[in-house]
């Protein structure tokens, strides 16, 4: 039985095509970029070439407006300190509150450090209300980071608009758009955008590498400091191989990003139906006009979610509940929580997230699968009776909570 | 993935005992909204004998919850409602070969569900009176909550307080940072900086230093450290006395909701911590069980 690789919001396999083009650079291509000699010109000239493919994926102006980092996290750090050094007399950030940890546990760190943070609610569907966010765009705000794509839901924020209404008020803008990169079309040049995150292991690059795209003019304060890689904007010797690597994956993914809102969409569209249709008392979580291709978040309502995904791994079926970050601890996703998902809903939601390597066959084997797990464990649980929920006095279940 | 042992998986995949219970005369359901899980135990239980005929659970929960539950269900069965009410949250961990540190919380649940079906059946009403909070220390599975708790009722003030006290902390040291912010929102400032850390080695080299105590004078020296920490106990509803003293050994036994609570380990070594201050000697504290079994 072949695994089935459901998760690639969490991570993707690094294409085969990006582990070729990174060999070399562990081998005959280790010079510096910084050197002179030509083991160093080697590496200088192919970081030129990956940094212009990542440049064209992103639609940016300029090639010198993408600085690489070590990871999504680090590019997303390194946008709201900037701003905040870069303009000291404004000490508010908007944000959301449904961003990645990355975004959220450093704006509470901030927090206490007597940054205001104003976060941004969400409604049942995962959107936010632009008045409210119209409404909190003053001059004492530094700068908006809000995420282009949802990692648990899909569900897109609508970032250019949010830009230029920032940018109305003279306000920096950033975007958290590790999920979106390579799922969607992105012209970063026609927007007003100043920043944006991006991670290659979430596009079939490799893990540890990083993009922060910073908008020519745009004004700027590193987090590391050192030497004058990267134009001074991000000191350390550069990741050359992991560069070399996710310029290759930039390109594969401009050519098959024709695919994602086509095969991939009528893939996770099929997945989603299938199991809706199987399997009663079941949602779809977020916004579903407005979102990514590849997600599928399905609320299986009186289960748990872990029990779902052990039971899934031993048919060699791999998906998550929640985001990967929150999966391991016992709260319910802080994504589900602020949509309202009552928590016996919330608790059993499974995110499916599918890549351009997964096929009809293995979506069919999911919809197969899943059925006879949901009635499983709604058997042994007490919200359950029979093939219905349990409900009527005497019977509906209402423990006492701690 | 979690590190789940054999046992919890096979009692995840096969569990024991699941589904409703025909002629129930016992039935406790209980909960925690903040980690999702709910569990019913039902009990039928011969009103002659006071002995489980059969125990049988409805878990909504992860899997080590439904593996928790089903290990209590084969645990309790056969047994008297006062035998059973024994069974602690450790059994029911060990029983499974084991369980995370942020699953502990499963056995704990396990063991509430079984008072509030033993409640239940007696025709008493059950409180819970166990809260729970984010787990802060994962070498030795201690949340927020109880962390909190311990620094307001004992006035802690360092980081290694809280170490002493609650053990939290006294491992991998991660979570340090997060103790620290506890301290500071109980105390509303800066925990003072910590007295030097003393090098392991030193510290027993320095104890003959100390006049040597008579055996009389250091069980009176137990006695009061003992005697100074009850009240601490006593709020969280338990209550410590001296059984035995052999040696480097030290008996006591634990009562009230102490005994057999999760923090039983825990609040045995905050009482070793103490003594060992108190003593100037590295001694051994250990439950009265301990005693019986040697
Ligand atoms: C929306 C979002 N932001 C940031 C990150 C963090 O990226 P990285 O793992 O590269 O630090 C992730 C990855 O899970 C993500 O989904």
């Amino acid at each position: 039985m072949t695994p089935i690789y459901l998760d690639n919001n969490a991570t993707t396999a690094c294409d085969p095509a990006v582990v070729a083009a990174m060999l070399p650079f562990f081998t005959e291509h280790y010079g510096n970029a910084s050197s002179i000699h030509s083991f160093g010109a080697q590496v200088g000239h192919a970081l030129k070439e990956a940094r212009g493919r990542v440049q064209r994926l992103l639609g940016a102006a300029h090639d010198s407006e993408i600085v690489f980092t070590s990871c999504g996290t680090e590019s997303d750090s390194t946008a709201i300190l900037s701003a905040l050094k870069a303009y000291p007399e404004r000490r508010a950030i908007i944000t959301t509150v449904v961003e990645h940890p990355a975004i959220l546990t450093l704006c509470d760190q901030l927090e206490k450090e007597g940054v205001v943070v104003h976060r941004l609610r969400v409604d049942r569907r995962g959107r936010i209300d632009l008045d409210e966010y119209q409404a909190l765009l003053s001059e004492r705000v530094a700068i908006v980071s809000a995420m282009w794509a949802n990692n648990e839901t899909g569900t897109l924020f609508p970032v250019e608009e949010m830009a230029e209404m920032a940018h109305q008020r003279g306000i920096l803008f950033h975007t958290d758009a590790v999920q979106a990169v390579g799922k969607l079309p992105i012209d970063l040049k026609t927007t007003r955008i100043d920043m944006l995150s991006c991670s290659g292991h979430k596009l079939h690059a490799p893990k540890g590498i990083g993009v922060l795209y910073v908008r020519r003019n745009t004004r700027f304060r590193p987090l590391l400091r050192g030497g004058h890689q990267e134009r001074g904007r991000r000191a350390g010797t550069e990741n050359s191989a992991a560069i070399v690597g996710l310029g290759v994956a930039c390109e594969l993914a401009q050519q098959h990003l024709e695919t994602e809102s086509t095969t991939l969409k009528r893939l996770r569209d099929r997945l989603e139906r299938g199991i809706l249709a199987r399997v009663g008392n079941a949602f779809v979580n977020g916004d579903t006009l407005y979102r990514l291709p590849n997600t599928a978040s399905i609320a299986f309502e009186f289960v748990e979610g872990e029990g779902i995904l052990l039971l899934l791994n031993q048919q060699g079926i791999a998906a998550s509940s929640g985001s990967a970050c929150t999966s391991g601890s016992l709260e319910p996703s802080h994504v589900m929580r602020a949509m309202g998902i009552p928590y016996t809903a919330a608790h059993g939601t499974i995110r499916f997230s599918l890549s351009r390597y997964n096929t009809e066959d293995e979506v069919e084997r999911v919809i197969a699968a899943l059925p006879p797990i949901i009635a499983q464990l709604r058997s042994l649980s007490p919200y359950w009776q029979g093939d219905a929920p349990a409900a009527g006095p005497g019977l509906s279940f209402e423990p006492a909570y701690a | 993935m979690w590190d789940y042992s054999e046992k919890v998986r096979e009692h995840f995949f096969n569990p024991r005992n699941a589904g409703p219970l025909a002629g129930a005369n016992g039935v406790g359901d209980v909960g925690s909204i903040r980690c999702g899980d709910a569990l019913r135990l039902m009990l039928r239980v011969d009103p002659e004998t006071e002995i489980i005929e059969a125990a049988h659970f409805q878990t909504f929960g992860c899997g080590s919850a439904i593996a928790s539950s089903s290990a209590l269900t084969e645990i309790i069965k056969r047994k008297t409602l006062d035998e059973a009410l024994k069974v602690s949250n450790q059994d029911i961990a060990d029983y499974l070969d084991g369980l995370p540190p942020e699953k502990m919380h499963c056995s704990v649940m396990g063991r509430e569900a079984l008072q509030a079906a033993v409640a239940n059946y007696r025709g008493e009403v059950w409180r819970d009176e166990h809260e729970e909070g984010d787990l802060v220390c994962k070498c030795f599975a201690i949340d927020a909550a109880m962390i909190e708790r311990t620094i307001r009722d004992n006035r802690l003030q360092t980081m290694s307080d809280v170490t002493n006290y609650t053990k939290a902390g006294g491992g991998c040291s991660a979570c340090h940072e997060k103790i620290e912010d506890i301290l500071i929102a109980v105390n509303g400032r800066l925990p003072p900086a910590e007295p030097q850390r003393q090098i392991a080695k030193t510290a027993p080299a320095a104890a003959p230093v100390k006049p040597r105590l008579s055996n009389y004078q250091r069980i009176r020296k137990i006695e009061e450290t003992l005697e100074a920490l009850r009240p601490a106990l006593q709020r969280d509803h338990g209550d410590v006395t001296l059984v035995e003293v052999d040696g480097k050994r030290i008996f006591v036994a634990l009562s009230g909701a102490c005994q057999g609570c999760q923090m039983e380990a825990a609040t045995i070594g905050g009482i070793q911590q103490k003594l060992v201050e108190v003593l100037g000697e590295l001694v051994q504290v250990l439950p009265a069980a301990a005693l019986a079994r040697d």
